[in-house]
């Protein structure tokens, strides 16, 4: 079976890779279970996002570990979902915004003129706050999806699809629940299941990082256990970034945590320090539910 | 459940409490209101009956007079010159079908294209010109359209043509066409088409593979009852195709088409043609029905009722 590393392949970022290679041979490999834990995976450097003049993200910087993950919290309308999207390059897809800084991604400025969005978000995949599946596509066509926009060379097979396809299905803890129906309509699935669809089809393409935006937002309690159990799950194979506004899911999912409060960071570290002895007065004062 | 509320006509009036007056006035007004409703619920179903009231005067006065003139000939044969009895409108049907087939090749892809443009550029300045000018056009008087598209594509040419015909019902569908597909494909929600950009979809890719695919069944919809309108359109088709007594199915000579002959037979002195005329009124509006009944079948979902 061949799991198509879309990274290790992908002719359009080759230059990357080497030039990353030069710096930190570490990190050479795009493969999300082949890095080393620990590894700065993305860098993020006095990042600045607007809507047109208004600067939602204000001169952030943080790191995001290998195999690790992280969760960036704080309340509505603080910038964080901003700042995901800036990371797969799905900001600019809005009209009149805008990004300044850097976001180095296995050393590599994705924001660099020659790197495109499109391989961008092939190594760093995606899953949003309401379910998105395909409604005019299968079960199995919708994990799928990613695969069929590969450049030909990497393009799996018939049956390396099936074997992909089932793949991604387990990663997601779906695959039981919809083995015997793959034909089947993906909006016919609940909500919770549509999620850990989207899930899958994002890891389908093996990206070597995911990023969450809220995924457990518009999920019942049952659902949001699931997942949560799904991102616990997929560390061991996949750096993740998740933005919620529950501080108890970061708590218990998260390894590191990004504190963020009107488009400013105020304090990033482990999960564990900042629950418990918070440097900054407004990181304790947000976790202690005073305001938010 | 009011009753019991309503103070009895027997009390004094003086000894109503305060709790009886109220119960008393809310009675009225629910009786008041349940009157309005009704009243209201029935003048909609007399506006419902009179907007499909035409229709079925039409069907029923054109199965009466039509159908016993409608036969194997009507079918297959040309029309007969004047004076002889029997003949038929095949040439009209099958000349309506290749005006049809012309005005769609032009008019569905350029129809579609437009309104994907539309859809996509949204708030832009040559976006919202061109949707003003698109309305315009639907706008536009059929025989005005048909004396333009005499000055541009006939009189060059110094002859009627099929073609020209088709084209100048291409221009009638595509304003349809591409306001349908425009509103269609706003109904995609953005984040269908932001999962697909963060799958790495091209922009292209995501436009034609994910959002126009959605959108299809409404298209589909969109684009069958543009067909069925220019169908049945005639004053475009007197200054272009012009019509044709004989059977011709080139693109570059003048051509017969259903409602034309509809429009010669009814004027005509001749008891026969108007038979004819009847007959052919109700094929066309045969096919129109067709067309719209095949439109409802194909929105339907692939994955059937559970699916969309």
């Amino acid at each position: 079976m061949r799991i198509p590393s879309a990274a290790a392949h992908d002719a359009s970022i080759e230059p990357a890779v080497e030039a990353a290679s030069r710096v930190e041979p570490e990190s050479v490999s795009v493969h999300a279970d082949a890095g080393t834990a620990g590894d700065v995976c993305i860098a993020v450097e006095s990042l600045d996002a607007y809507f047109g003049a208004a600067r939602v993200v204000r001169d952030v910087s943080f790191q995001v570990e290998t195999g690790r993950v992280t969760a960036i919290i704080g309340p509505s309308a603080c910038g964080k979902s901003t700042l995901l999207r800036c990371i797969n390059r799905m900001h600019e897809t809005v009209p009149a915004a805008r990004v300044e800084g850097e976001i180095r991604f296995q050393g590599r400025d994705i924001y660099e003129r020659s790197v495109s969005a499109i391989s961008v978000r092939r190594h760093i995949g995606m899953v949003f706050q309401r379910p998105t599946p395909f409604p005019t596509m299968s079960i199995r066509e919708n994990v799928a999806a990613g695969l069929k926009v590969l450049p030909r060379s990497e393009r799996p097979s018939r049956r390396e699809t099936d074997d992909i396809v089932e793949r991604a299905l387990r990663r997601a803890a779906l695959w039981d629940e919809v083995h015997d129906r793959l034909g089947a309509s993906a909006v016919a699935l609940s909500g919770g299941q549509q999620q850990r669809l989207c899930i899958a089809r994002a890891l389908a393409t093996s990206p070597a990082v995911l990023l969450l935006d809220e995924p457990t937002a518009s999920l019942d309690p049952i659902s949001t256990q699931r997942v949560e159990e799904l991102v616990y799950e997929l560390r061991e194979q996949v750096t993740i970034v998740i933005v919620t506004h529950n501080m108890q899911q970061a708590a218990r999912i998260s390894d590191r945590t990004v504190f963020m409060l009107s488009g400013e960071l105020v304090e990033a570290g482990p999960t564990n320090a900042m629950f418990t002895t918070p440097k900054d007065s407004r990181t304790e004062a947000y976790i202690t539910g005073r305001f938010g | 459940m009011t009753a019991s509320a309503m103070p009895s006509s027997r009390r004094d009036l003086a000894s109503r409490s305060y709790r009886d007056v109220l119960a008393a006035s809310t009675a009225r007004t629910l009786a008041r209101r349940r009157v309005v409703n009704h009243t209201m619920i029935g003048l909609t179903y007399v506006a419902a009956l009179v907007a499909t009231l035409p229709l079925i005067l039409i069907l029923w006065h054109l199965l009466e007079q039509g159908a016993t003139s409608v036969n194997w000939d009507f079918f297959t044969k040309i029309p007969k010159p004047a004076g002889d009895v029997g003949g038929g409108m095949a040439n009209g049907i099958v000349g309506t079908g290749m005006l049809v087939l012309i005005a769609s090749l032009v008019g569905l892809p350029v129809g579609v294209g437009a309104g994907l443009y539309l859809a996509e550029q949204r708030g832009g300045k040559l976006a919202m010109v061109v949707r003003f000018l698109s309305d315009v056009l639907n706008g536009l008087p059929s025989i005005v359209l048909g004396i333009f598209a005499w000055q541009m594509l006939v009189r060059p040419f110094k002859h009627f043509s099929a073609l020209s015909g088709g084209l100048a019902l291409a221009a009638m569908m595509i304003p349809l066409v591409t306001r349908a597909t425009e509103e269609m494909i706003r109904l995609v929600p953005v984040s269908m088409r932001e999962a697909a950009l963060a799958l790495g979809y091209t922009k292209w890719r995501t436009s034609l593979g994910v959002v126009l695919r959605t959108a299809l069944p409404g298209i589909v919809t969109g684009a069958l009852v543009a067909v069925a309108r220019i169908a049945g359109e005639t004053a475009p088709l007197i200054f272009t195709a012009f019509g044709n007594q004989f059977w011709s199915v080139s693109p570059f000579q003048p051509i017969a088409a259903l409602p034309m002959q509809i429009y010669l037979y009814a004027i005509s002195p001749y008891d026969d043609w108007h038979r004819h005329a009847w007959a052919g009124a109700l094929v066309l509006l045969a096919l129109v029905l067709i067309i719209s009944l095949a439109a409802r079948f194909a929105t339907r979902s692939r994955f059937g009722l559970g699916g969309d």
